[in-house]
C-alpha cells in the first residue's frame, strides 16, 4: 500500500465513525432502500450493475468485475418524511413530526487477484424513526419510535469465468430501539398525564449473510441475483420504563426490563442490465422481501404483574419493482433516472401507526460529476408518492373487546442524497 | 448561477410537497358543514355541569373535559374560536377564601386497607384563591352551584358576599366586576352560539339533602330560597324565559338541555335500602334481641291501626333499615302511652314514642344518598349525646342511637317517595318550560334527562362497551355519584352534537367516548 492510499484508508474510517455515529432513520416503514446514490438515481438498481463500489451492497458477487484496484463509495441520504392522519367520523387530525433520517453506506473493495476481490461493506438497510404528537388520537398504540440497525459485512467475490461470478459474506448487524406509547386510551394520573411506557434496547448484534451470482452472457447484457438472510434482533433485557402511572395498587407498573424480537425480514434481488452503445444503460430489479416472518411484536415484560404486550402485524412478503437508466452525457458528467413500485407489507386491518406503510412510487433522478479520475461526486434525489389511504389497525384490544383505529393516512418522503465514488 | 437557481427552485418545491397533505383536510374550511349555525363565539352558560365540575370539585382536567371545551374543540374544525375556561390553580380542587379552605379537594379512588376500592378525599391543600380574580371574559359560563334564578342576580359574584353566603366563590373567582351576573358577562361577549343547561340544582339541592330543605312551590320570592329548597316552577319560567329572551335577543342560536330524573344519579341508586346483613359480625348476633325489642313496638303499631310501620330484621337475608318519614303522621305521644300501658316504664316507653313516632323499614321505593353509606350502622353521636342527658347509661345509650338499626335514618339520609314526588312535580314543570322555550325560538333541544334515563336503564354503547350510571364501574359518573366523567361529558357533548345538527342542518362531527377517561385512581390520600 502506497502512502496516498493510506492516507485515504484513514480518512475513510474517520467518516465511518462519524457516520456511524449518526442515527439511522427513516419514516414510512423500516426497510430503507438508500444504499446507493448512483443506484438509487437509478430507481435503486443494481443487483446486475457494475458501476462504482455499490455492488458491495446490491450484489458482491459483482465486485469481481470492478475495474479498478481499489474501489470506494460512501454516501449519506436525508430523508425528509412524514405522514398525516385523520378520522373524518371524529374531525381528529395528526401529523408526524419525525427528525431528518440520515441512512449512510460505506463500501470498499480490493482486488487481490484477478479471480478474486475482497470487500467491505457497511449500510443502514433498516431503520425507522416515527414521532407523532404526544398524546395524540393514536397513541396507545404509538407515541413515537427509533429503531436502528447496522449491517457490516466483509465480503469476498470469486470470478469463475469471464461470464459468470460469485460472492457474499457474512453479515454482523447492531441495532438498537427505542419507543413509546401510552398504555391505553385514558389512563393518567391525578394530574391528567397520560400513562405510558418507554421500551429502549442499545447494542443489540446478530450474525446472518448474504451471497449472490452475475451472469455476463453478452458483453452488454448482465444477470444478477442475490440473497440476503433474515435477520431477528433479539432485544434481551432491554429497559421498560413507565411514566405518569396513578399511584394506586390497582395499576402496578414498576419500570422492569424486557424482551422483544424484531425480525429484519430477508430479501431476495434479481434484474438485468443491458448496455446501448457507449452512453446508456438499462436496469430492471425485483426485490421480494421476506416479511411474513414479521408475525407479531411481543414485548414480554421481565415483571410478571405486568401483562406482555402482544401486538400482531402477520405482514405479508412484497415486491419491489425496479427499473432505471443512465445517460453519460459528457465525458465526465452521468445523468441518471429511475422508478419503483414498492408494495406494501401491511395487509388490511394490519395498518399500525408506528410504521403506517402503505403502497408507494418511487421516482428517483441523479448525476455523478468526475471531479478528476479519481473522484466522483454522487447526487441523488427520490420523491416517493404515496397515495392516501383509509386504513386501521384492528387488533388493539380494550376490556377484551377489539378496538379499531383507523382514518386516512398520507405519507411523503423527499430524499435528496450526496456521496463520493473512489477508484484507483 | 442561473442554473444553480433553478436547481434551488425544484429542491424548495420538492421540500414543500414534503408536507402530507389530504385532498380534502378535516381542519379546512368547508370539510364539515355548519349549517345555520354559527360557531365562531360560543358561550356556555349554567352550573356545575357546564363548568366541568367533577369528583365534588372544581380542577383544570376536570374542566378541560366538561362538555362545552369538547364541543368547542369540535366546533374550532367549523369556524369556532377560540374556547376560553376559567381554569382553576391545580388538579387537587378545593377553594381558599383569604387563605382559609371552603371547598374540599376532589375525590380519587383509593384502595382501602382491606383492599377494597372506595372513594377518598385526595391529599392535598387547594391553592385556587377565590379573591384572586382571573381576567376575563370567559367562554365558559358554568358557575357551580348556581340556580336558575342565580344567572341574572347583579353581584352574584361580588368576592365580598362569599363568605356570608349571597354570592357564589367560583363566579367571585371570574366575575368582571363586583356587581355583575352571570348573564351579564355572558351577554357582553356578543356569543354567536350557546349552550344552557341551568335548573338543575333547582331541585338538586333539595334531593342530595335528603329533602331537608322546603319545597318552595307558591312562594314567588327566590330571595327568600334557601339552598335546599324546590324553586317554584313560575319562578323558575320566568327566570328561564329572561335568560333564554335575552341570549336569541340578536339572532343567536343555541342548545336548551332539560333538566335529568335525580333518581337515575349513582348519588341515589348506589345505597341499597336493604344493607343490614345478618352476616355482618357487628349486626347479625344482635337481631335476636333488637326484634325481640321491636316485637313489643310492632304490637303497638298493630294497635295503633298502623301494622305497616312494623320493623323486623331477618336472621336469612339482608334487611331494610329503619327510617324516619316526616311524611307519616307523628304518633310519638299515642305510641308512648300504649307502650306503657303495656307494662313498659314511662321512661323507655317515652324514648321509643319519640324515636318511633314517625318510623318505618325502608322500602325499595326510598332512596338513600350516597353519603348514608357512611352513616349506616354507625352511632349516631348527637343522638348519644342527647340519650345519654336524658340520662341513659352510656352502653344503652349507644345501643338506641344505631343509624338505621335502633335510630330511624335521620331526614338527611333518605329521600322517601313524598319528597322523590316533589322534585318530580317541580322538575316536570321546569322541563316543559325548557322544551316550550326551544320550539318557541327553534333552538335546539337536548333530551339530557332521556339521555340520563339510558344510562341508569340500559348503557350507552361505545367502541369499548358499554357506558352506565353504575357508581365506580359505569364509566358515565365522576365518584360524586352526581356529576359526569369525562366519558360522561363525550356522551353528552355527542348528543347535543346531534341535536345542532338535526336543527340547524349541521354536520358537526361527535367525538369517540373511548378516548376519555373516567374516574381516576390515587392511593394519595391522607
Amino acid at each position: 500500500m502506497n502512502k496516498s492510499k493510506i492516507k485515504f484508508m484513514r480518512k475513510f474510517s474517520l467518516l465511518a465513525v462519524v457516520l456511524l455515529a449518526t442515527a439511522v432513520t427513516y419514516a414510512g416503514g423500516y426497510r430503507v432502500s438508500l444504499q446507493g446514490q448512483r443506484s438509487l438515481a437509478m430507481g435503486h438498481t443494481g443487483v446486475a450493475v457494475v458501476n462504482n463500489a455499490e455492488i458491495a451492497f446490491f450484489n458482491p458477487a459483482g465486485i469481481v468485475y470492478l475495474e479498478n484496484k481499489l474501489n470506494a463509495a460512501v454516501g449519506v441520504s436525508g430523508v425528509f418524511s412524514d405522514v398525516a392522519w385523520q378520522n373524518e367520523e371524529f374531525g381528529q387530525y395528526a401529523q408526524t413530526e419525525s427528525p431528518m433520517g440520515t441512512p449512510f453506506y460505506a463500501y470498499v473493495t480490493y482486488s487481490v487477484t484477478d479471480w478474486m476481490s475482497v470487500g467491505l461493506a457497511a449500510y443502514t438497510p433498516y431503520g425507522s424513526a416515527v414521532e407523532w404528537p404526544t398524546d395524540w388520537a393514536g397513541s396507545h398504540l404509538v407515541n413515537n419510535i427509533d429503531l436502528q440497525a447496522i449491517y457490516i459485512q466483509p465480503l469476498v467475490s470469486f470470478k469463475i469465468s469471464e461470464y459468470f461470478s460469485i460472492g457474499g459474506g457474512p453479515i454482523y448487524v447492531t441495532g438498537a430501539v427505542n419507543f413509546n406509547r401510552n398504555l391505553n386510551r385514558t389512563l393518567a394520573d391525578a394530574e391528567g398525564n397520560r400513562s405510558n411506557v418507554t421500551i429502549e434496547a442499545n447494542g443489540v448484534s446478530e450474525w446472518g449473510w448474504s451471497a449472490g451470482f452475475m451472469f455476463n452472457p453478452t458483453e452488454e447484457l448482465r444477470v444478477g441475483f442475490h440473497y440476503r438472510s433474515e435477520i431477528i434482533l433479539n432485544a434481551e433485557g432491554g429497559e421498560a420504563n413507565f411514566e405518569n402511572v396513578p399511584d394506586s395498587p390497582l395499576t402496578n407498573f414498576p419500570d422492569t426490563t424486557f424482551d422483544a424480537a424484531l425480525p429484519m425480514p430477508a430479501e431476495l434481488a434479481v434484474g438485468v442490465s443491458y448496455e446501448f452503445g457507449d452512453k446508456w444503460l438499462v436496469a430492471v430489479d425485483l426485490n421480494r422481501t421476506f416479511w411474513s416472518v414479521y408475525n407479531s411484536l411481543d414485548i414480554d415484560f421481565a415483571d410478571d404483574a405486568i401483562p406482555d404486550s402482544k401486538n400482531v402485524r402477520n405482514y405479508a412478503n412484497s415486491n419491489t419493482y425496479r427499473f432505471g437508466v443512465q445517460y453519460k452525457a459528457l465525458q465526465n458528467l452521468t445523468l441518471r433516472a429511475g422508478y419503483y413500485l414498492d408494495k406494501s407489507p401491511v395487509k388490511k386491518g394490519y395498518f399500525a401507526p408506528e410504521t403506517p406503510r402503505n403502497d408507494a412510487q418511487g421516482f428517483t433522478g441523479g448525476l455523478s460529476y468526475d471531479i478528476s479520475s479519481k473522484f466522483a461526486v454522487d447526487l441523488s434525489f427520490l420523491y416517493m408518492k404515496f397515495d392516501e389511504i383509509d386504513a386501521s389497525y384492528d387488533y388493539y384490544a380494550e376490556n377484551g373487546q377489539e378496538v379499531p383505529f383507523g382514518g386516512t393516512y398520507k405519507s411523503t418522503a423527499f430524499v435528496p442524497g450526496i456521496g463520493i465514488t473512489y477508484k484507483l | 448561477m442561473k442554473k444553480h437557481l433553478i436547481y434551488l427552485a425544484i429542491l424548495s418545491i420538492g421540500f414543500v410537497s414534503c408536507e402530507p397533505e389530504f385532498e380534502n383536510p378535516v381542519d379546512e374550511d368547508g370539510f364539515y358543514s355548519s349549517g345555520e349555525a354559527n360557531f365562531s363565539h360560543f358561550v356556555a352558560i349554567g352550573n356545575s355541569t357546564s363548568a366541568g365540575y367533577a369528583d365534588n370539585a372544581l380542577y383544570i382536567s376536570g374542566q378541560q373535559n366538561s362538555f362545552p371545551n369538547i364541543l368547542a374543540q369540535q366546533f374550532s374544525l367549523l369556524g369556532g374560536g377560540e374556547f376560553t375556561q376559567p381554569l382553576m390553580a391545580d388538579n387537587t380542587g378545593g377553594l381558599l377564601l383569604n387563605g382559609t379552605q371552603i371547598a374540599a379537594p376532589r375525590m380519587v379512588l383509593a384502595v382501602g386497607a382491606n383492599g377494597n376500592p372506595g372513594p377518598a378525599i385526595m391529599a392535598g391543600t387547594p391553592t385556587t384563591e377565590v379573591t384572586n380574580t382571573l381576567a376575563g371574559p370567559f367562554n365558559n359560563m358554568g358557575v357551580p352551584g348556581a340556580k336558575v334564578y342565580h344567572l341574572g342576580v347583579e353581584g352574584y359574584g361580588n368576592v365580598s358576599g362569599v363568605a356570608n353566603g349571597t354570592a357564589n366563590p367560583y363566579f367571585a373567582r371570574f366575575a368582571s366586576s363586583s356587581n355583575a351576573s352571570i348573564l351579564g358577562d355572558a351577554l357582553v361577549q356578543n356569543p354567536t352560539f350557546f349552550t344552557l343547561w341551568i335548573g338543575n340544582n333547582d331541585v338538586l339541592g333539595f334531593a342530595t339533602s335528603g329533602g331537608t330543605g322546603t319545597d318552595q312551590t307558591g312562594n314567588f320570592d327566590a330571595g327568600t330560597y334557601g339552598s335546599n329548597d324546590i324553586t317554584d316552577p313560575n319562578v323558575f319560567a320566568q327566570a328561564y324565559s329572561q335568560i333564554v329572551d335575552a341570549l336569541v335577543a340578536n339572532e343567536t342560536e343555541g342548545v336548551l338541555l332539560n333538566i335529568p330524573d335525580v333518581t337515575t344519579l349513582p348519588y341515589f341508586t348506589t345505597v341499597p335500602y336493604a344493607p343490614l346483613s345478618p352476616a355482618n359480625p357487628d349486626f347479625g348476633p344482635q337481631i335476636p334481641t333488637l326484634n325481640g325489642l321491636y316485637a313489643q313496638l310492632n304490637q303497638a303499631f298493630a294497635f295503633l291501626g298502623v301494622p305497616e310501620r312494623s320493623i323486623q330484621f331477618s336472621t336469612t337475608s339482608a334487611s331494610a333499615v329503619v327510617v324516619k318519614d316526616e311524611s307519616l303522621a307523628d304518633i310519638s305521644t299515642a305510641l308512648t302511652q300504649v307502650l306503657m300501658a303495656g307494662g313498659l316504664d314511662a321512661a323507655t316507653a317515652t324514648l321509643f314514642g319519640m324515636q318511633f313516632g314517625q318510623a318505618r323499614q325502608a322500602t325499595a321505593n326510598d332512596l338513600l344518598p350516597l353519603t348514608s353509606s357512611s352513616a349506616i350502622g354507625e352511632v349516631n353521636q348527637d343522638r348519644l349525646e342527647e340519650l345519654m342527658a336524658m340520662g341513659l347509661p352510656a352502653a344503652m345509650a349507644g345501643q338506641f342511637a344505631v343509624n338505621g338499626v335502633s335510630y330511624p335514618m335521620e331526614d338527611q339520609w333518605v329521600l322517601t317517595p313524598s319528597e322523590q314526588q316533589m322534585i318530580e312535580t317541580a322538575r316536570t314543570a321546569y322541563n316543559s318550560t325548557i322544551q316550550n322555550l326551544a320550539i318557541t325560538h327553534g333552538l335546539a333541544f337536548v333530551d339530557a334527562s332521556g339521555l340520563l334515563e339510558d344510562l341508569y336503564n340500559h348503557g350507552v354503547a361505545f367502541d369499548a362497551g358499554s357506558i352506565n350510571a353504575d357508581f365506580v364501574t359505569g364509566g358515565a359518573f365522576s365518584l360524586d355519584g352526581v356529576h359526569l366523567t369525562p366519558r360522561g361529558n363525550a356522551v353528552i357533548a355527542n348528543e347535543i352534537i346531534k341535536e345542532i345538527n338535526r336543527t340547524y342542518g349541521a354536520s358537526v362531527p361527535k367525538v369517540n367516548p373511548g378516548n376519555y377517561n373516567t374516574i381516576t385512581l390515587s392511593n394519595n390520600i391522607n
